[in-house]
């Protein structure tokens, strides 16, 4: 054992310390620096395109007119329609999980398969849509009488959900189970079912840890490429209705980057990265505003 | 605690610092990362050579190039990372050959600044699949059906203009659906060069190249994704790479040429269309032939190098088995073509490419003799 040397000591914890500090800001330092990269490279389509870029409803990568607008819309609504499908089936399962099901094989089996969805590659489930869930869209559109493509936005979204729904239904199965005994204890005491209690107790108890689990798995659908690539079309016509092809930012720069052979080209890509990393940026901050109105 | 707080002050100024020395490094030679160090090895090593490009012709370089090994021990090591990739790493000086399924662009040209050589190496076509189960004869097209399909203004197959084409063929009625690659591609380069050749309102509306404003359809990437939407959807027409097509026994339809020929797309219909009187640096797109025989809808892929090969310190002997080999792809190297669905080049496309390849200097004196 070291002789407890009292100089010693403190030199070890300022070194400490200090790599703590300047891990934490390599980070920083690497998501500045990931941002200013974007910002140097597309600097010849902003000085180029200005406004025009974000509101431009033509990508014609021939004439050199670059918009992004469709794109933008694409990437909402495709992740967005995702929520919205995912957050009955998350917030269900963590109830179940978290409340109904807390421990035994039954539930560690369903936690397990939870956690394999988000761990499959999204490759994986672009094929599973191709093959499985564009028939199946296809001959529902021909039902309901839109043109049958089978690929679409409508698509890309229900596999986004898919692909999102264990981020929220984690963290909420986790935000659940640590809702303090006695309250729950409480209002059973008072006569309420169980029902009331999830409604009353657990529900504005774990509000912000759940919108938190729905941010995390909005961010995911923002970025998600491969998947939403395989199925949503690939259109660059701004969509009119949900069952239409369309298009998303990650999905436009995955295709198109390796053979962009004009360096304004190149730029106009690089600035749909750079577009995209302030959206899910805006996103969060305004998800971290709305938690914090939970709060206080 | 006033000094822990200098500590943390004295942390993010360095990494301030950092940040600022790392982009100014990354901004004086962007684009050239590592460029040195893969020119070393690249040069160090007499028994190699680095080729980079199009992914289109990597199956035949594969076996070319390791058909070479084996006949000279030379090793040559090609990635397919697209043309446009191949053609920034020349300009890089990266690698020794480029391959692009497409000329230099106006910019690249400028960017790369000395002169360089395109020799064709092969040929491909690309053909019209389409999903269409009731009819069991080849499809005809024309270039006028062609081009109004690929603008959206034939919406059916039942249209009577596509009926006056195929007569005796029983037409579905059904929604035509366009499938398109969705990926920057020399195929839809091929593609798109011919539909603004063979049509004024294309060339006006939509316009040639790598990747285009479709006024219709869906994206699917690569070959395999565009195939994968024709044989999903039924009343598909889409076009692939003709190996692919082959490969796959998908069918496709006959194209009608300058002449006025149906032709079917094949090996030997492409290789004709390249048998026509060709420029001198080979810098053109075979889509619309004039020869009779020639399938319409096709194009070269370049390998492109220096014209003056004396640059970063190469030695004549490098400079001297990478024209070797060139040489070597044109005549010996092209029986392999035709296993794997290229076509082979024209006897008027070899004897352009021979003169282009004796044009290549070292120090100003020619290479090959």
């Amino acid at each position: 054992m070291r002789q407890k040397d009292p100089g010693l000591q403190v030199k070890y914890e300022m070194l400490f310390s200090r790599t703590l500090v300047i891990t934490a800001l390599l980070i920083l330092i690497l998501v500045i620096g990931l941002f200013l990269t974007l910002l140097l490279e597309s600097l010849p389509s902003i000085q180029h395109l200005g406004f025009g870029f974000l509101f431009g409803k033509t990508w014609d990568p021939v004439s050199n007119v670059y918009g992004a607008y469709p794109f933008l819309v694409g990437t909402l609504l495709t992740s967005f329609l995702a929520l919205i499908i995912s957050i009955p089936f998350s917030m269900a399962i963590a109830i179940f999980l978290g409340e109904y099901q807390p421990t035994g094989a039954l539930s560690a089996f369903l936690k397990n398969i939870i956690e394999l969805i988000a761990a499959v590659p999204s490759v994986i489930y672009g094929f599973w849509g191709l093959i499985v869930l564009v028939p199946l869209v296809r001959s529902l559109e021909s039902k309901i009488g839109v043109v049958p493509y089978g690929i679409g936005i409508f698509t890309a979204s229900i596999i986004l959900a898919i692909m999102i729904i264990p981020y929220a239904a984690s963290l909420g199965r986790e935000m659940i189970s640590m809702v303090p005994a006695q309250l729950k204890e409480g209002a059973y005491s008072l006569g309420a079912t169980r029902y009331e209690v999830i409604k009353a107790v657990i529900i504005p108890y774990t509000k912000s840890g759940l919108f938190a689990g729905i941010l995390l798995s909005l961010g995911r659908a923002l970025g998600e490429t491969m998947a939403v690539t395989m199925v949503i079309g690939n259109s660059s016509i701004i969509p009119t209705n949900i069952f239409a092809p369309g298009n998303t930012m990650a999905s436009v720069i995955a295709n198109e980057f390796t053979e962009a052979d004009r360096s304004l080209y190149l730029s106009a890509l690089i600035e749909l990265g750079m577009l995209l990393f302030l959206v899910t940026v805006v996103i969060n901050v305004i998800g971290k505003r709305i938690i914090k109105g939970f709060n206080t | 605690m006033n000094k822990q707080l200098l500590n943390v002050k004295n942390a993010l100024y360095a990494g301030v610092i950092l940040t600022a020395v790392g982009f100014s490094a990354c901004n004086s030679n962007s684009g050239h990362e590592g460029t040195q160090d893969s020119t070393e090895t690249a040069t160090t090593d007499k028994n190699a050579l680095l080729g980079a490009g199009s992914t289109f012709v990597y199956p035949l370089f594969s076996k070319q190039f390791s058909e070479y090994n084996k006949a000279t021990g030379l090793k040559v090591n090609y990635q397919s990372i697209g043309s446009g990739g191949g053609i920034l790493q020349l300009t890089n000086k990266t690698v020794d050959f480029g391959d692009s399924d497409a000329p230099l662009n106006e910019e690249q040209t400028k960017k790369i600044g000395v002169d360089v050589l395109h020799i064709p190496m092969c040929s491909g076509a690309v053909v019209l699949s389409y999903n269409l189960p009731e009819v069991k004869t080849a499809l005809k097209l024309t270039p006028a059906l062609l081009s109004d399909i690929f603008l959206g203004k034939i919406k059916t197959w039942k249209d009577p203009k596509i009926a006056a084409a195929n007569t005796g063929v029983n037409l579905p009625d059904m929604p035509i659906v366009i499938a398109h690659r969705s990926d920057g591609s020399g195929t839809t380069n091929i593609f798109t060069t011919y539909l603004t050749k063979v049509s004024p309102e294309w060339t006006s509306k939509v316009g040639a190249g790598s990747s285009i404003n479709w006024p219709a359809g869906l994206g699917g990437k690569g070959n395999e994704g565009v195939a994968g939407l024709i044989k999903q959807t039924p009343g598909a027409i889409g076009y692939i790479e003709l190996a692919y097509a082959m490969q796959n026994k998908m069918p496709f339809a006959s194209i009608q040429n300058k002449s006025g020929k149906f032709i079917a797309a094949s090996v030997a219909s492409t290789s004709a269309a390249s048998n026509i009187k060709l420029p001198a640096d080979s810098k053109v797109s075979l889509s619309n032939t004039d020869a009779a025989d020639g399938y319409p809808i096709s194009g070269f892929t370049w390998a492109i190098i220096y014209k003056e090969q004396n640059y970063n310190n190469r030695t004549a002997e490098k400079s001297e088995a990478l024209l070797k080999l060139l040489w070597w792809n044109i005549h010996e190297g092209q029986k392999f073509c035709e296993t794997l669905h290229y076509a082979p080049l024209s006897p008027a496309a070899i004897s352009v490419a021979e003169t282009i390849l004796k044009s290549a200097t070292f120090g100003g004196k020619a290479i090959l003799k």
